[in-house]
């Protein structure tokens, strides 16, 4: 019979931390930008289809980091969340703040109760009309949540990617001047030079996708055609 | 052991909003309600929705319902929409009992959305049409009691590269239509018209004006449908459905359009 020795709580909480930590770290980054055309979302991502930030609703994003399964599964009971609470009650209903504390709910009880903890960290955003009023969340796997002001960085090389974005970043960007700095953020190589778009993934929540492109849905995908385009364009 | 993991995961694996709701939400669902054992043998007295016309055009294909609901003798609304866009490339139209057809509506537009989320992708024109199908089929025992709902599907097929219409019966059953199709009460006023105004290859603007003319001549002789009122400036709701994706009709184009059949038919002086 196997003997089950003592861990205090303590050096288990340490433990599945450092897991998490270990896991998040090994995978590229995410920069998630509130500008003053809306919020940017760009991933350093080779794959064109297995995507690391998705629609959730109207106004609401997802992006994250870590393991694909792991965060696939928790976009896409974000999006059922959302898409029940807005057909039950009313699409102005659904929320970044209701949606990211039960995300805070779900990480939390996977980090305590199950055999391992999620390798993920997650950013919800909503685009509101006026920049004041944008919300970031970052989500990590303990289930902490945090209200971010401006951006998030999250990922392997988070803490320099995110010295580079706050030492350029001011509320009047518009979107190409936002996905240049997150682009150049997310460069690891310093001697390789800037991101081609092939290697980044790039969304956007428009402001006023109402009034510019007549839908209340503001997410919209850049394919790379788009991104060059509006890297090109001047600020 | 790991085999019933997998075999779990694939099976909660579900793209659809309505089998979602079927499995953890079933009170939400607009049918799958038991009414008492009796009900239906007196019909409900609720807001019915009344005619919906469609057809193909040059480049795509256009879809009107006029502005009434009947409840009995009674009109419950003057300015009830029955046409809506369902996503970006098609809408559909809804004939029966109000109440279910909204929220038919409803899950039908979540249902597509949901779906374009989390495969990151539309589903094909055939696929929507088959889902709506689904839900009217799971309406059938409320229709059997009375309570149905007869839709009218109409989008562009972006793969193959025109646009399409389908038609149902309560049972569900999908037929899709070449050239027009009227549902409702003044469905079969409607289709008279239309035998006669319709023909290949209109352009948009005269898709337009056949179909409000269609909708004058069923309000002209359903006391179920409403004409256009330039009283109340209330006009049918059209959509046309092309390439560039689904476009509401503005009211002042169709202001326009009544304004001008109207004005031919009082100086035709006729009676009938």
């Amino acid at each position: 019979m196997t003997q089950q020795f003592y861990v205090s709580p303590e050096q288990l909480m340490k433990d599945r931390a450092d897991f998490a930590r270990k896991g998040i770290a090994r995978g590229r980054s995410v920069v998630v930008v509130s500008c003053q055309d809306g919020i940017a979302l760009v991933a350093e991502n080779p794959s064109p289809s297995l995507h690391k930030i998705g629609e959730i609703y109207d106004k609401i994003a997802f992006a994250a980091v870590g393991k694909y399964n792991e965060f696939e599964s928790l976009r896409q009971a974000g999006v059922r969340y959302a898409d029940v609470r807005g057909y039950s009650y009313d699409r102005e209903d659904v929320t970044a703040r209701g949606l990211a504390s039960v995300y805070a709910q779900s990480l939390g009880a996977v980090f305590t109760a199950e055999q391992k903890p999620f390798e993920v960290e997650l950013a919800v955003a909503e685009v509101a009309p006026t920049q004041e009023q944008d919300h970031l969340y970052r989500l990590t796997f303990d289930g902490s949540i945090a209200d971010e002001q401006g951006f998030i960085v999250m990922g392997g090389q988070a803490d320099r990617v995110s010295s580079a974005i706050a030492d350029g970043w001011n509320a009047s960007l518009r979107f190409p001047g936002a996905i240049r700095l997150a682009m150049g953020g997310l460069v690891t190589d310093a001697e390789a030079g800037a991101l081609p778009a092939t290697a980044v993934e790039v969304a956007v929540l428009d402001r006023l996708s109402e009034s510019s492109r007549g839908s209340r849905r503001a997410f919209r995908r850049l394919n790379d055609a788009d991104i060059t385009a509006l890297l090109a364009e001047e600020d | 052991m790991q085999e019933s993991t997998a075999h779990q995961v694939a099976a909660n694996a579900t793209s659809s909003f309505t089998e979602h709701l079927q499995r953890d939400r079933p009170e939400l669902l607009p049918y799958n309600r038991d009414l008492p054992a009796g009900a239906g043998a007196t019909p409900l007295q609720v807001p019915h929705a009344t005619t919906i016309v469609a057809m193909s055009y040059d480049g795509g294909v256009l879809m009107a319902g006029d502005r009434r609901a009947t409840m009995g003798n009674i009109i419950a609304s003057r300015h009830i929409e029955k046409v809506f866009p369902a996503d970006q490339y098609s809408v559909l139209g809804i004939a029966g009992t109000a109440g279910i057809a909204i929220d038919l509506t409803r899950l039908f537009q979540v249902e597509l959305e949901h779906y374009e989320k989390i495969e990151g992708t539309l589903l094909s024109l055939e696929g929507k049409a088959n889902r709506l199908g689904a839900m009217i089929r799971g309406n059938l025992p409320m229709a059997l009691q009375g309570l149905a709902v007869v839709p009218l599907f109409a989008g562009f097929d972006t793969a193959a590269g025109f646009g399409r219409l389908f038609s149902y019966d309560v049972t569900g059953g999908r037929y899709e239509e070449r050239e027009h199709h009227t549902v409702g009460s003044g469905s079969v006023f409607a289709r008279g018209a239309l035998k006669k105004l319709w023909r290949p290859n209109l352009t948009e603007a005269e898709a337009v004006a056949v179909a409000v003319e269609s909708l004058y001549d069923a309000a002209d002789d359903d006391s179920a449908t409403g004409g256009p009122d330039p009283v109340r400036q209330l006009w049918p709701v059209v959509y046309t459905v092309s390439r560039s994706g689904a476009r509401r009709v503005p009211e002042p184009e169709l202001a326009a359009v009544a304004g001008s059949i109207i004005e031919s038919r009082t100086i035709a002086r006729r009676e009938a």
